[in-house]
């Protein structure tokens, strides 16, 4: 082998000119400069944030911390924050790349400042982070945090492949943030549509980077969605019948079943566009009998699925939000449940009318148009469900509140939009223009991202022991709010004004003020995640007047508000036993609430592992060596894989004991905290009154 | 509901073993279906992608030229008896006392992986000989997406009843050995299902 050779084999395609500079050093036009200045710029504020991070976690000496606390825990509930640290921070990247965007077409007469292959590298990487990096992430988060606790449960079923999932998807989020380093990301849309994407069209490593990235992300959520299923099958605590469950743990459900049959057809579909591109098949090519339909509906089998993995759990978090903060029990529970499973069985045949324009007959166009216009029904019975549970009730217009109640409004009005595009007719007027991307954006925004936000301000004083800041939170959520309608009403105008999807510019002037105006929006969001950072740091700051340790700020209903915050590792410290719907309201109304329990036992809990964090790193480096043709390191990280997963099928000591007198001097300890704190009325619920311990309605009225 | 309904397990004698224990098994084994589902799920699509492209021959070779029906019987024999060799070793787990027949039974299904596997590799060759590759046309592409995907999937099996018999020599016929079993049995079965459903659709119905 000569030295060329040699580096071939070692760097497989790895070159300099993957730098995200070296076509402007090579041609400084000014097209390259702008395009490879931003590039760059993103590039190294990657590489300066994991040096930032590097630094501080030395800095403060906390490594040890780090992997013996978080890392290698299976704790459910630390694994969820570290879903949602992780959906954070590709939050923040997948916004900027929307400003981004947003500034591109604001400035698009005549052309705009970037060039077409990095405006299609913005929207298919703002895409794919938002859907599986963001949104999938932040709800398996929440999902993971709350889910056990709500239904008197101590972790998940199967800990350690909790942790292997979040290993899973933290791998592929890395790969996303290393295409901004080197290489560059597809420009085939979220979707990655063949032929677009096959080799013929991108020989490059783009397309590749978004089929591993998205791989991972696949088998880490079918992993927890059998996770989740039989955690929520076999752990209930015990008088925890189906139909005593919080709803936030129905929708859980939902989105888990759904996980576990929609996440296989994308698995599938990415493997076979990666038998295309890499070992010369043809599912999917133009010649020799590739079919690039059956990619799409492969696609959107998982795909529509998706959309409701996404909302299913946001519309638990809101009826959790409409009913502690109305002070009333939930308005037609049983209804809702019905909804929620019939939302979640037709999500399976509404597929096509993502594809009404691409030749199927007419008949065919009706019959799913009218399927989908039928999943209107079920949503619409959620909302009056929201609306009666409002009614009569004392609303408190807390920041969770503000956000369910643009979610209502907004919601509705997508939700109209997609009635629209449900007709055949009217999709072949407006599909692939910007009212398509105004109306996903309103279901997604108001429905998911709001629901998230308002689930992280719900739920954050459980997970670490103090309120959010409440002024801060409502500046966010009024800026999410405002920004969302400017940055997207002007879509839907822009849409019937017939400009398409992901076009980079255009030459009719009429565009331009609608593009200025949604630009505008761009800003007012990104505004209002700068408020969310500020109010992470100043509740942090004043962690101890915000501190909530008696466990219940809200005057919660469910489970998990009965435990202290943050919660110990076992939760329960003997398992609750349940006797009805709002499990916790009930035991504060019949005083069975804050007591002693006669008996303590051992309990049994799983031990740390590094099996995640294996998986991780095994992960990420066989989908970088796939992206690059490192041939021998994928088969060096496979091996790695393998022996992982052989070694631990050995492992026998993986259990640990929490012994009675420990688990019982915590709870006592936890007693006197609540015995010593007065309990706050609800008119002072956000003042630093409130301690986590909620006074009795009807001592309230007394008072 | 009494615990003794809840916690029947007909694949397993766990009467001996601690109550946390039979509800361990329980949430494993039900998470081990819940898995196998969805991995029918991905076997259903591609069939669903086979039998889209069954015609996009590219004017290339198709079934005729390509199958090897006796072989294929073979396979099909061998894999069958596998599945009673494993649903024996199932029995002498949980009514034998003595390890040995365990770990024949165990060694008998291997041999007979063996034979599928050697059989149907040998097919694979042969159809590359033929001018059949994968890359030739849609429908090879089909072909070998999801044939071999099967075979990937007897191989993975393989591997993990051998470290089981493994873990048997280190640690005796524990819970967790005994947990794997049935896993391993419920996989082992849902393959020769699967494998049923290839020789029937894919070989029977091409060669038709």
């Amino acid at each position: 082998m000569n030295g060329q050779a040699v580096l071939h084999f070692v760097f497989g395609r790895l070159g300099f000119h993957w730098l995200p500079f070296w076509d402007m050093l090579q041609e400084p036009t000014k097209a390259h400069i702008v395009n490879d200045s931003i590039a760059t710029f993103a590039g190294a504020l990657v590489l300066f944030g994991g040096a930032l991070t590097f630094l501080l976690l030395t800095w403060y000496r906390a490594w040890g911390t780090l992997w013996s606390k978080w890392l290698t825990s299976v704790d459910h509930k630390r694994i969820g924050i570290m879903y949602i640290v992780v959906s954070f921070v590709m939050l923040a990247r997948a916004l900027i790349e929307a400003a981004l965007m947003r500034g591109q077409q604001a400035f698009g007469y005549g052309g705009g400042f970037l060039s077409a292959n990095h405006f299609g590298q913005l929207f298919s990487t703002h895409g794919t982070i938002m859907i599986f990096f963001m949104a999938m992430p932040f709800l398996t988060g929440v999902i993971n945090f709350v889910m056990p606790q709500q239904i008197g449960a101590r972790d998940v079923s199967f800990p350690v492949m909790n942790s292997v999932s979040l290993g899973l998807t933290t791998a592929g989020a890395a790969l996303v943030m290393i295409s901004l380093d080197i290489g560059k990301f597809s420009t085939g849309g979220w979707s990655g549509y063949p032929p677009y994407t096959e080799a013929s069209f991108q020989p490059g490593v783009g397309p590749d980077y978004w089929i591993w990235a998205v791989s991972l992300s696949t088998v880490a959520s079918m992993l927890t969605g059998i996770n989740f299923a039989v955690t929520i099958y076999k752990r209930r605590a015990p008088g925890m019948t189906f139909f005593r469950m919080p709803l936030f743990t129905w929708t859980a459900l939902c989105t888990s079943i759904l996980m576990i049959f929609a996440m296989p057809p994308l698995t599938v579909a990415t493997a076979l566009l990666a038998l295309d591109r890499y070992l010369g098949f043809h599912f999917f090519t133009n010649d020799l009998g590739g079919n690039m339909m059956n990619f799409a509906n492969i696609f959107w089998l998982f795909g529509h699925p998706e959309v409701y993995i996404l909302i299913l759990p946001a519309f638990g978090v809101y009826s959790e939000v409409f009913s502690t903060f109305s002070g009333k029990t939930l308005y037609g529970y049983v209804s809702l449940v019905i909804a929620t499973m019939s939302i979640a069985v037709m999500s399976f045949w509404v597929w096509l009318h993502h594809f009404f324009t691409m030749g199927q007959s007419a008949d065919v166009n009706a019959v799913f148009g009218t399927a989908t216009m039928l999943i209107g029904i079920p949503t619409g019975v959620k909302v009056y469900d929201w609306m009666l549970t409002m009614y009569r009730g004392r609303v408190r217009f807390t920041v969770p509140m503000i956000y369910a109640l643009g979610f209502i409004i907004l919601f509705v009005i997508g939700g109209v939009s997609g009635i629209i595009l449900a007709n055949p007719s009217v999709d072949y007027q407006v599909h692939n223009t910007l009212f398509l991307v105004a109306h996903f954006h309103n279901m997604l925004i108001p429905g998911l991202l709001f629901g998230m936000l308002a689930a992280y301000h719900f739920w954050f004083p459980k997970a670490f022991g103090f309120r959010l800041d409440e002024r801060w939170g409502m500046a966010a959520a009024v800026c999410w709010i405002l920004g969302f309608m400017l940055a997207f009403f002007p879509l839907y105008a822009l849409g019937l004004l017939g400009y398409p999807r992901r076009s980079l510019g255009y030459f009719d002037p009429i565009y331009t003020p609608y593009m200025e105006v949604a630009f505008a929006g761009a800003g007012v969001i990104l505004a209002a995640f700068t408020c969310l950072l500020i109010q992470l740091f100043v509740s942090v700051r004043r962690r101890r007047e915000y501190a909530v340790p008696a466990g219940d700020p809200w005057d919660g209903r469910s489970l998990e508000w009965s435990l202290p915050a943050p919660p110990p590792e076992y939760n329960f410290s003997v398992l609750p036993r349940v006797t009805g719907r709002d499990a916790f309201t009930r035991q504060k109304e019949d005083g069975t609430a804050y007591r002693l329990p006669q008996k303590f036992a051992d309990i049994e809990m799983p031990k740390n592992s590094a099996m995640g964090m294996i998986v991780c790193v095994g992960g990420f480096l066989m989908a970088f060596a796939l992206v690059w043709h490192m041939w021998w390191l994928v088969a060096l990280s496979a091996l790695g894989l393998a022996g992982a997963t052989i070694g631990r099928g050995f492992a026998r000591d993986t259990e640990k004991i929490i012994p009675a007198h420990e688990v019982e001097r915590e709870h006592r300890r936890w007693l006197e905290q609540v015995a010593a704190v007065r309990p706050v009325s609800r008119e002072r619920e956000n003042d630093s009154a409130n301690v986590g311990l909620a006074a009795h309605p009807l001592m309230q009225a007394a008072e | 509901m009494s615990i003794a309904t809840i916690l029947k397990h007909p694949g397993i004698n766990l009467d001996t073993e601690p109550r946390e224990d039979r509800v361990k098994a329980e949430e494993l084994l039900f998470g081990f279906w819940v898995f196998v589902m969805s991995d029918a799920v991905v076997f259903g699509v591609l069939f669903g992608t086979y039998i889209i492209m069954d015609h996009a021959r590219a004017g290339g070779p198709g079934p005729a030229e390509l199958y090897d029906i006796k072989s294929a019987f073979i396979e099909t024999l061998a894999l069958l008896s596998s599945s009673f060799t494993y649903g024996m070793a199932s029995l002498s787990l949980k009514y034998g006392t003595s390890r040995v027949p365990l770990v024949l039974w165990l060694c008998l299904t291997l041999v007979l992986a063996a034979v599928f596997l050697g059989f149907e590799s040998h097919d694979f060759i042969s159809m590359f000989q033929k001018g059949g590759p994968p890359t030739r046309s849609g429908y090879l592409s089909a072909f070998f997406a999801l044939v071999p995907l099967h075979g990937l999937h007897v191989t993975s099996a393989s591997i993990w009843m051998i470290m089981l018999i493994v873990q048997m020599t280190v640690y005796g016929v524990d819970r967790d050995v005994k947990l794997g079993l049935l896993r391993l049995g419920i996989l082992w079965h849902f393959l020769d299902i699967v494998w049923i459903a290839i020789f029937s659709v894919i070989y029977l119905g091409g060669l038709a």
